[in-house]
Order: C-alpha cells, then structure tokens, then sequence
C-alpha cells in the first residue's frame, strides 16, 4: 500500500544544508500497525511529514495506494490529506473553541461528505467518548482529547492513520488505555497505523518497529525481536539529547 | 466545504474576540455611514437647487448681466449694464411674438425686518419686480391685488407679502391688506402698504416663495440707495421672459440675444438661460459638491478597511496553528482562502448594514435642521447610495481580507502546527 524508495529530505537552513532523510526505503502493508522510533534528530518526524502528505521529498518516489505522491501539487496533496490520512499528533491539536463532535466532523466538513453528524457520533464512539461529544476540548481530560483526535483521525475511513508521540503528554494509564485502542482499532477494523514514538512500552504494543539514526533505517523488526542493546542505546541518546 | 460550513466557521472566529470584531465593524459603520449622511446631504443640495429651478415656473428665460475679466470666467454682477429699459424692449411684441411676460427683477437676498400690527417677523428676500411678475412666475395673488403699471409708474409704497409673512404678522390675509408695515434692513428703513397677499406655495414653489415680500421695482429703484448705478440708469439684476410656446424657447433666446447684443453697443455683457440651463449650470455645482463629499467619507472607508487588514493579519498570526490543524485534516489552500475572506466580508457586510442604519437615522436627523446658519439642510437618502454604500463595503472586504487570507493560505502546515 505504501511504497518508499531512496526518499531523502534535505532541508536549508540559511545557508546550510541539513540532509533530515538519506536514503529511506520502506514498504507498508495494509492493516499493518507500525511504530518508528529513534532519538531525536533522527529524521523520524520528518519522515512522518512526507508519509502524512504535508511534504514533500527532495528526492525518491512515495506511493501511497498507487498514486505517486511525490509528484503532486500542494492541492492534490490536500485531497491526499483530506480523503486517505488521518493524523494524531502528541500535543492533540483539537480547535479550543470547537466541541468535541464539531472536531470529528471537521474533516467531513473539508470532503464536503453527507451525514457528518452520524459519522462522527459513531467515531466518537469507537474510542470510547461518545459520552463527551458535546464537550470542549479544556473540559476534557488528556487521554479523552487524544481520543477525540483519533475519532477526528478515522472518522473519514482513512488508509492510514499516522500518530507523532501520540502518548507524549499522556500519564502512563492513559497511555494504555490509547493503546488498547489503537491495538483495537488496528485488530478489529484492520486500520494501517504508523506511530512515531520514543517510548519501547509504546512500541511494543505495535508488531512491527522502525528504527532510525541520522535519517537512515537501522533496523526494521517485530517488537520482540529488537535488541536489548539498540533500545537502551536509543533511549540513551534520547535522554542525552533532551 | 459549503458556504454554510465557512460562513458558521467564521462566526465562530469572530465571535471569538468579541470586543476586536466589534472595534472593526465600528471602523466600517462610520465608513459607510458617513457616505450614506454626506451622499444625502449632497442629493438633497440638488433636489432643493432642482425645485428652486422648477419653482421659478415653466417656458421661461432668465437674462442676467455678466461682465468678464481679463482671462477670467463671467462673473455675476449685482448692478451692471441690464435696465429695465432692456425689458421694455423685449417687451415689445411686434419684434417677439411669442413673449407671453417680461419682468426686470431686482432681488434683494437679504433677510428684512418687518413691523407690522404690533408684531415683527423676518422676510428671506424682498423681490422688485414687475406688474407681469404673477403671470411669468405662475404664482398669484390670494388675498388684495398685485401692484398695477400706475402703482409702478406713480412709484407706489405698496408692498405683496408672501402668505407665510402675512400670516406671521396678521394671522389671516384678510386681515393684512391696507395695513401698514415697516421695513428695514441695516440702517435703511421703509413704510409700505400692504396691498395684497400671495397664494400659498408650500413646498411647490421654489421654497422660500412664502417668506418673501414683492414690491414694485421703481419704488425699490427710487428708494433705496444702492438701487441705481452711477450713471444714473435703472439697473436691474435679471430679466424673466416667459415664452407663450416652448418650442419657441430656443428661437426666442437667440433672438433675445442678438436685440441685447445690439442694444448693449455690441458687447456681450449678459447672458440668456434657459431653465435647463440655469439647472445644469447648478447641478453642476450641486453634484460637485456631492462628489466631494463623498470622496471624504469614501477615505473613512478605506481607513476602516485598513482596520479590517489589520486585524485580519493579527488573526492569522495568531491563528497559524489553527490552521495547521485544519491543513492537516484535509483543508485546502483554497479552503483557508475562503474562510478569511468570508470572515473579513461578514465583518464589512455587518459594518455595511449598521452603517447604513446609522447614516440614514443621520440623515433623517439633520434634514431640515439649519446648524445655526439660518439655512435648513435638506437631505435626501436615495436607494442608488444605500445599494452602493452596501456593495463598496462588501468590496472593502474583499479587497482588504484577501491579503491576509493569502497569507493564512500559503502558511506551510508543518511550520504552522508548530506555531504556538
């Protein structure tokens, strides 16, 4: 379904040239649920930023369901964006002013789709805060609001659902009640999901890591399968670049 | 995305900042408001020039006296070269067959006390005129008789007084005529005999028919100073000939011409109006006026639509992660596009029709009302101005909103869901 091949991102900062991706190929396929972990400055975000449509790569080839993305104009990338790409990000990204069921239908809204009112009441549902439709994002806990912004993510039936640190501001409950849902979302409706995550507990309850350095892919296994080693390695360098 | 979305959209955002969005429309209300009272004020100048015109009576010419300066335009002159003599000739009607009326007017546009039956009032102008004055002008005597060619040649100290004059000094105009009353203006003062009391006029004569006073032009010539020139001949101010046919109109003013031209040892010191010509002439002036006037508030408008970009380029700013959110959920540039620009219309489309409230009521207010100047302002809302008033702030709108909604739409959605 998703299909990269030599994408590198290089991007000018003044007068210096910082190379973000060098070289990335990497195939997903449908239903997958896929976690891309690195410290930072790895080139996981970035990557995350092309898979997600909002960029574009320097150079390589992206192909998301056979269309060829990388070739497209800004508002061809928004109809990727709108009709095949639900994003969650760690800082939730909700409209302050907006109630949580006007939040899931905003997407619609940008499709132009019919019966946005059900839809987003039956997304609202999915993850388990139907109960909290009528409310705003500050009269919300965090794990609720991160919910919400999964129902906003899935409520258009995306292919792809792509999670920035979706646990990021989370609490550790929190953080397994998300991704249970995830898991759920994934098992049960068969969701591709591809989260960037620093967090192993977080991976884990993914079946397949990514791991990045320096805009490189250094391994690419089932969770179970990664080395004690790279993980303390990477966590490491996490904490010390922090 | 439909236009209810976006328009529901933009009440959202604006309802946001109450107190901004408010401060803004203000910006638009005066804007437009202003156009809508100055536009009315202008219009309504016209219209009163219009009907003064119009108030004169029909099929008429009016002669006047011009003198030009070296390289400059013809200027009115209060006493010049035009006589009463110039009216007799064009009076006689073997050489002008179709001259229903002449009369040689001397109009004193002063305001003149009158004392009359204990009370006093004030007359706007005292008319000099001539016996045929009722025929020419389509306006006649109510009450009593209008002064005669004996009252003129006997240089009677009759006076005509206009009936709203009549009625300040007497109630009824029964009761005015043979009374005596005492005029003065400045230091000059005058007793005259009532002898009769025009018709009526109200608003359907030249406006200010019935607070004037008509005496005889050679009374007014013999008594009061400034009447005659230096050399001695009986100066008039204008000369009113009523054409019998109005298809002669044209013919009679050429002919009216070459006479003058003659009589005036072939030099053209006077000029001979038509009514149409007297009208375009003022509305000339009038519509100047009217331009001007709107030009000064047309710049309150933009100064409002400043507003507006202004505070449309702070929202976006303020807005970027915003619209971040909405790019990566599927918002097109387009889509941006549009909600700023339909966010800075409702606010100039709210401004337009506050403002077009406030400058009607303004409007509506000032008419009639004279500022202390002794000239009532009339003012005269049209729909042309109302209509226009509202599509120049949607305009405005436009105009102003579309920078900062291209700014909001070209905003790159990672740096902007970074923002904070």
């Amino acid at each position: 379904m998703i299909r990269l091949r030599g994408i590198i991102k290089i991007y000018r900062a003044g007068d210096v040239l910082v190379p973000a991706l060098q070289g990335i190929d990497l195939d997903i396929e449908r239903g997958e649920f896929l976690a891309i972990v690195g410290p930072s400055g790895s080139g996981k975000s970035t990557l995350m930023h092309i898979l997600g449509c909002l960029d574009r790569p320097t150079r390589g080839t992206y192909e998301l369901e056979g269309h060829d993305v990388h070739r497209m104009s800004d508002v061809q990338l928004a109809r990727i964006r709108s009709r095949r790409i639900g994003f969650v990000f760690q800082s939730f990204n909700l409209l302050p002013r907006l109630s949580a069921i006007a939040q899931v239908e905003l997407p619609l809204t940008y499709r132009g789709s019919r019966n946005r009112r059900a839809l987003a009441l039956r997304a609202l549902a999915q993850v388990g805060v139907l109960d909290r439709a009528r409310h705003r994002p500050t009269q919300m806990s965090g794990g609720q609001q991160q919910r919400v912004a999964i129902a906003r993510a899935l409520v258009t039936n995306p292919a792809l659902i792509l999670a920035d640190e979706p646990t990021g501001a989370l609490d550790t409950k929190s953080t397994a009640d998300l991704m249970e849902t995830f898991v759920l979302l994934n098992r049960e409706r068969g969701m591709t999901i591809v989260l960037v995550t620093h967090e192993m507990e977080v991976a884990a309850y993914t079946r397949r890591v990514v791991q990045m350095r320096d805009g490189r892919i250094i391994s690419d296994a089932p969770p179970e399968r990664m080395s004690a080693l790279t993980l303390v390695r990477s966590e490491h360098q996490e904490g010390a670049s922090a | 995305m439909i236009a209810i979305d976006l328009i529901q959209t933009a009440f959202v955002a604006l309802s946001t900042n109450k107190l901004r969005t408010g401060l803004t429309v203000l910006g638009i209300v005066i804007g437009v408001g202003a156009v809508i009272a100055l536009m009315a004020a202008g219009q309504g100048a016209e219209q009163g020039v219009t009907k003064e015109v119009r108030g004169l009576g029909s099929n008429l010419l009016v002669i006047e006296p011009t003198q030009t300066e070296q390289g400059g335009g013809p200027i009115r002159m209060t006493a010049s070269t035009l006589t009463s003599q110039d009216a007799a000739a064009i009076k006689d009607t073997e050489s002008f067959p179709y001259v229903g009326g002449v009369v040689a007017q001397y109009s004193l546009d002063l305001e003149t006390q009158l004392v009359g039956n204990g009370r006093n009032t004030t007359a706007s102008a005292l008319i000099a005129t001539q016996p045929d004055f009722e025929y020419v002008r389509s306006y006649n005597v109510a009450v009593g008789r209008f002064f005669t060619d004996e009252d003129m040649s006997r240089k009677k100290t009759n006076v005509v007084l206009g009936a709203k004059v009549a009625e300040d000094l007497f109630d009824t105009p029964e009761d005015a005529v043979g009374k005596s009353v005492r005029l003065s203006f400045g230091p000059f003062s005058l007793s005259l005999t009532v002898i009769g009391v025009m018709e009526e006029r109200g608003a359907s004569g030249s406006g200010t028919d019935d607070t004037q006073i008509y005496s005889p032009l050679t009374t007014f010539l013999a008594r009061v100073p400034f009447g005659r020139s230096a050399t001695g001949a009986s100066n008039v101010q204008e000369i009113i000939v009523k054409v019998t046919e109005s298809s002669k109109l044209t013919q009679t003013q050429q002919d009216i011409e070459q006479l003058l031209y003659e009589r005036h040892d072939s030099t053209e010191d006077f000029t001979v109006k038509t009514q149409s010509d007297l009208l375009s002439t003022a509305n000339k002036v009038s519509r100047t006026m009217t331009i001007l006037l709107g030009a000064i508030a047309g710049i309150s408008l933009v100064v409002g639509g400043i507003g507006i970009m202004n505070i449309m380029l702070v929202s976006v700013t303020e807005r970027t992660r915003e619209i971040g959110i909405r790019k990566a959920v599927g918002a097109s540039a387009g889509d941006i596009l549009m909600q700023f620009i339909i966010e800075a219309i409702i606010v100039t489309l709210a401004g337009g029709v506050i403002g077009v409230i406030a400058g009607v009521a303004a409007a509506r207010v000032a008419n009639g009302q004279d500022f202390g100047t002794g000239s009532p302002v009339a003012t005269v809302v049209t729909p042309v101005s109302i209509f226009a008033a509202f599509g120049v702030s949607v305009l405005i709108g436009l105009f102003f909103g579309i920078y900062p909604a291209f700014r909001a739409s070209r905003l790159d959605p990672i740096e902007a869901l970074r923002a904070e």
